[in-house]
């Protein structure tokens, strides 16, 4: 297992190079021949109808070449496909401010901004609602006709006897909290160009992690085949799940670049990004754990509402991961789940890093605090005993093949001195500590499907080396340098051998998206595969070469060899020029598909069951100033486990990136709606992410482990470490002063409030 | 109403015709056509439009193109020469400081900008120095670092 050669290297990114001289091609950098710019007219209203859209005086102005509205494109979509909910541009009605309503194809910007300004529509503003407890209680809005009480969906899971646990229980705890409404801010905007070549075959560029279900929507909505469609992805300036869904700006380009006959360009303007949104749901949890006397964990009890915004999105898959969540990283016997996903007038929420994870985990790990302070445990050894192992079944059936999650809370213990200064920090200083875990992949695609998640294609010849094809999709994270390794310690070559191609319908084979953390997982399994088929075709002249068997043989630093005899050796090179001469040309396809796993007859229990999960135990040390509220991270001790890691660097890029996006979530990060449902604060001045003078000092460790079932051994590494960063902070809070918090974000008014009232003898859990 | 003006940037001369409000990023992205320079925002909040003018950092989505003239623009296709990476560049690239890239030409030319007026920072200004880039996905930990060792690499050329 551990004989790699180019697994486990920290190589540097393949498109480093490029990007360090700002030559790597982002959507927007992209112009063909003749390119017009396409804008997007927005609603003013959060909630109205659509009464008259008047455009003539916009199409009279010079260099305005098209205007399309919501009847250009009156069919809906969504990347849940038997639910479809959205448009391209707005029809009939608008569900949010900010919502398209009308788009423009000019010349250049400038007119095409001056067109918005000509185009004239009438509302009839109809009541709106921002708030999900009050959307399900509000019978005079109804944001979509099928969604009684602007319920979207709601769901119930029960295993076990959670009523009987709880009963038995020793202790139980009850908590409410609440989450808040956090944008992924990537830095690039939105972005695609669309164009229709001589034969009407459409070809689109864009800044997404999805190009398959964007090649998807873009036939429901255009109307056109799969086949004269063409998704490819440029450098992808990060997504997150922001860009996990299709964009109007993608379909509006499409559709103008139709009207207008002419390759269209539409890029978002930051407030667009906040518009689209598809950000973190907030959700509003009521949480219930019974324990024993000894601290294990009998039952939760979990109610959660999830604001959903305007449309359908990822909606009814975050429901019911949220629900998924609660099974592990920790042993629960008997588990219930009632949720409901509520419409608000709002921007859309949806997949954000760690989707369903982030908000059950800052409950559930609040809560094993408090509860192991009541139990007169440490928190540690709480954690330590309800631990999951490898080979664990949840009672959801959800098979867990590798955990060396106890490993994490050892390692994140003892690297951060947590047992010494837990509860013994000076005033203001406090420690504390959250674990966690996340899927690596899907067990089903969004759509009734048997065909495999991943597939990839190698071809070698001897002009122009080893090139790997593959669907899936590097957003930033990595993933063109990290399949080229699995390819290369497959094929016993270096990395920088395997040319990489990637991130096109037409040109690579199929793959699922960069999502749910299942490029490393699966989309390796894929590459990995069509490597062996590689090899074993090699193999077969090589024997004949070696006097061999060709199942003896191996491919290691460039040469082919006996495993049990490497005095003689065939170089690679020569091995693929004499099986071309002798056979033909050398190519091999593999391909990935996740275990169907479920369980029959419960609602939505096929949603987080994968193929195997990645863990996170995190220990944070903060600073609150008792005078101003403020709270300064000071250090974060991560142990992660993803298996095997590929490219160990990328895998520490993960991590600390997690660190630091959750940590704006725990601490500042929040769009706030005005009481017209305008978002008040749609940039990045107002709203705040971390910069680098709010960083924490992070050590992470990497935790021996090895998964059998992965492509040597790795897992996901890109959503777990996100899990356990905010209850972490939360609860170094509660360490330094002593107070609760069940709201996010934690931001210092709130703690000035809460050092105010407990010192006033109030209550001391917000 | 255009207007015609002499822009310099990377050393090369570019005449061109702006409409007295065209930004600087625009001009640099669309009409002198050097992408390398990122826009994030537009709104001056992100760092990425980052470009030097005599040196300086300036937010290019902020600064009007006919305000440039006479001025030396440096933009990150001006950094390195030819094949060979400046050592900001190649610093970003060993520590793994790239991941998205979208911030890496402005957060490049920030730190280039320090490093020029402090060749020995501690990471406190390091940290000060790229304050005004944002960067989603590393958590700036390795872009510390990258700066970090790009210091004490350029302080081994000079001795």
């Amino acid at each position: 297992m551990k004989d790699l050669t180019v697994v486990g290297k920290s190589l540097p990114r393949v498109d480093a190079p490029a990007k360090v001289r700002g030559e790597a091609l982002y959507s927007d950098d992209l112009v063909l021949p003749h390119m017009a710019f396409g804008k997007i007219k927005r609603s003013p209203h959060a909630h109205a109808l659509i009464t008259s859209i008047h455009y003539e005086r916009a199409l009279a102005l010079p260099g305005v070449l098209a205007v399309i509205t919501g009847e250009d494109a009156p069919t809906a979509y969504g990347i849940v496909p038997q639910a479809p909910t959205e448009y391209a541009l707005a029809v009939d009605k608008v569900r949010y401010a900010g919502e398209g309503v009308a788009a423009v194809a000019a010349v250049d910007e400038e007119t095409a901004e001056e067109a918005l300004e000509r185009i004239e529509v009438e509302y009839e503003v109809l009541p709106a609602v921002f708030d999900p407890l009050e959307a399900m209680e509000r019978p005079d809005v109804v944001i979509h006709a099928k969604a009684k009480n602007n319920v979207m969906y709601e769901g119930k899971q029960e295993f076990g006897d959670v009523d009987k646990a709880m009963a038995a229980s020793d202790f139980v705890l009850e908590r409410r909290f609440k989450t808040s409404y956090v944008n992924h801010a990537f830095l690039e905007p939105h972005s695609a160009l669309a164009h229709f070549d001589a034969n009407g075959f459409l070809t689109v560029y864009s800044s997404t992690q999805i190009p398959h279900y964007l090649h998807r929507t873009l036939s429901l909505v255009l109307a056109l085949p799969m086949n004269r469609i063409r998704v490819s992805v440029p450098a992808v300036g990060g997504g997150f799940g922001g860009k996990g869904e299709v964009a109007s700006s993608e379909l509006c380009a499409a559709l103008l670049a139709r009207k207008t006959g002419r390759p269209v360009k539409v890029t978002y303007e930051r407030s667009e990004v906040f518009a689209q949104h598809k950000g973190r749901h907030p959700c509003v949890m009521e949480m219930k754990i019974g324990v024993s006397r000894e601290g294990i964990i009998q039952a939760v009890d979990f109610d959660n509402i999830l604001d959903g915004g305007a449309y359908g999105g990822w909606g009814i898959i975050v429901l019911f991961y949220t629900a998924a969540m609660i099974h592990l990283p920790y042993k629960v016997p008997n588990a219930r789940f009632h949720g409901r996903r509520v419409y608000t007038n709002k921007p859309t929420t949806g997949a954000m890093r760690g989707l369903g994870g982030v908000q059950p985990r800052f409950a559930m790990e609040s809560m094993l605090e408090d509860i192991a302070k009541e139990l007169g445990m440490s928190p540690y050894d709480l954690r330590l005993r309800n631990a999951v192992e490898s080979g664990y079944t949840t009672r959801s059936n959800v098979y867990v093949p590798q955990a060396e999650f106890k490993k994490c809370l050892e390692t994140a213990a003892e690297r951060s001195g947590y047992l010494e200064k837990q509860g013994k920090l000076p005033p203001g200083r406090g420690i504390g500590m959250a674990g966690g875990y996340y899927i690596s992949g899907t067990a089903y695609t969004l759509y009734m499907s048997y065909k495999p998640h991943s597939s990839a294609l190698i071809r070698v010849d001897t002009e122009g080396g080893i090139t790997l094809y593959t669907g899936a999709t590097d957003i930033g994270q990595g993933s063109n340098t990290v399949l080229p390794m699995i390819a290369a310690e497959e094929l016993g070559v270096e990395a920088s051998e395997v040319h990489i191609i990637s991130g096109d319908t037409q040109l690579t084979p199929f793959d699922l998206g960069s999502f749910a953390s299942r490029v490393t997982y699966g989309a390796g399994q894929a590459v990995r595969s069509a490597a062996q088929a590689i090899n074993r075709k090699l193999y077969e002249v090589a024997a004949v070469e070696l006097g061999v068997r060709a199942d003896q043989l191996i491919s290691r630093e460039g040469r082919i060899f006996s495993r049990y005899e490497p005095v003689r050796t065939l170089d690679f090179t020569a091995a693929v020029a004499k099986y071309i001469d002798a056979r033909g040309p050398l190519s091999a396809m593999g391909h990935y598909s996740p275990p169907r796993k479920g369980m029959k007859g419960v609602q939505g229990a096929n949603i987080g069951q994968s193929p195997t999960f990645g863990f996170s135990a995190q220990v944070t040390e903060v600073e609150v100033d008792l005078e101003t509220g403020q709270v300064k991270v000071l250090k974060v001790t991560e142990a992660g486990d993803c298996g095997q890691p590929i490219n160990p660097m990328s895998v520490e890029g993960q991590v600390e990136g997690s660190i630091v996006m959750g940590m704006g979530q725990a601490l500042f990060e929040e769009i706030k709606v005005g009481s017209d449902g305008r978002l008040l604060n749609p940039s990045l001045h107002d709203y705040k992410i971390p910069t680098a003078i709010d960083i924490p000092e992070i050590d992470s460790t990497i935790v021996e482990s090895y998964d059998p079932s992965a492509p040597f051994g790795a897992k996901e590494s890109g959503e777990g470490p996100i899990q356990p960063v905010i209850p972490a902070i939360a609860n170094a809070i509660c360490d330094a002063i002593g107070v609760r918090f069940l709201e996010l974000p934690i931001t210092a008014e709130k703690i000035l409030q809460a050092l105010k009232d407990k010192n006033s003898g109030k209550s001391v859990s917000l | 109403m255009k207007k015609l003006i002499t822009l310099n940037i990377n050393g090369q001369e570019f005449d061109l015709a702006v409409s007295p409000r065209d930004l600087l990023v625009d001009v640099i992205r669309r009409k002198v056509g050097l992408t390398g320079t990122k826009k994030g925002c537009g709104q001056g909040d992100c760092g990425a439009c980052t470009v030097l003018m005599d040196g300086r950092p300036i937010l290019s989505c902020l600064t009007l193109a006919v305000a440039c003239q006479g001025r030396r623009i440096q933009t990150i296709e001006g950094l390195s020469e030819g094949d060979k990476l400046h050592p900001i560049q190649e610093s970003f690239v060993e520590h793994g400081a790239v991941q998205c890239g979208f911030c890496t030409p402005g957060m490049i030319l920030s730190a280039k900008a320090l490093l020029d007026r402090n060749p020995h920072p501690s990471e406190e200004e390091i940290k000060l120095g790229i304050a005004g880039n944002l960067c989603r996905c590393t958590g700036y930990k390795k872009i510390v670092e990258s700066i970090a060792g790009a210091a004490e690499k350029m302080a081994e050329g000079e001795g």
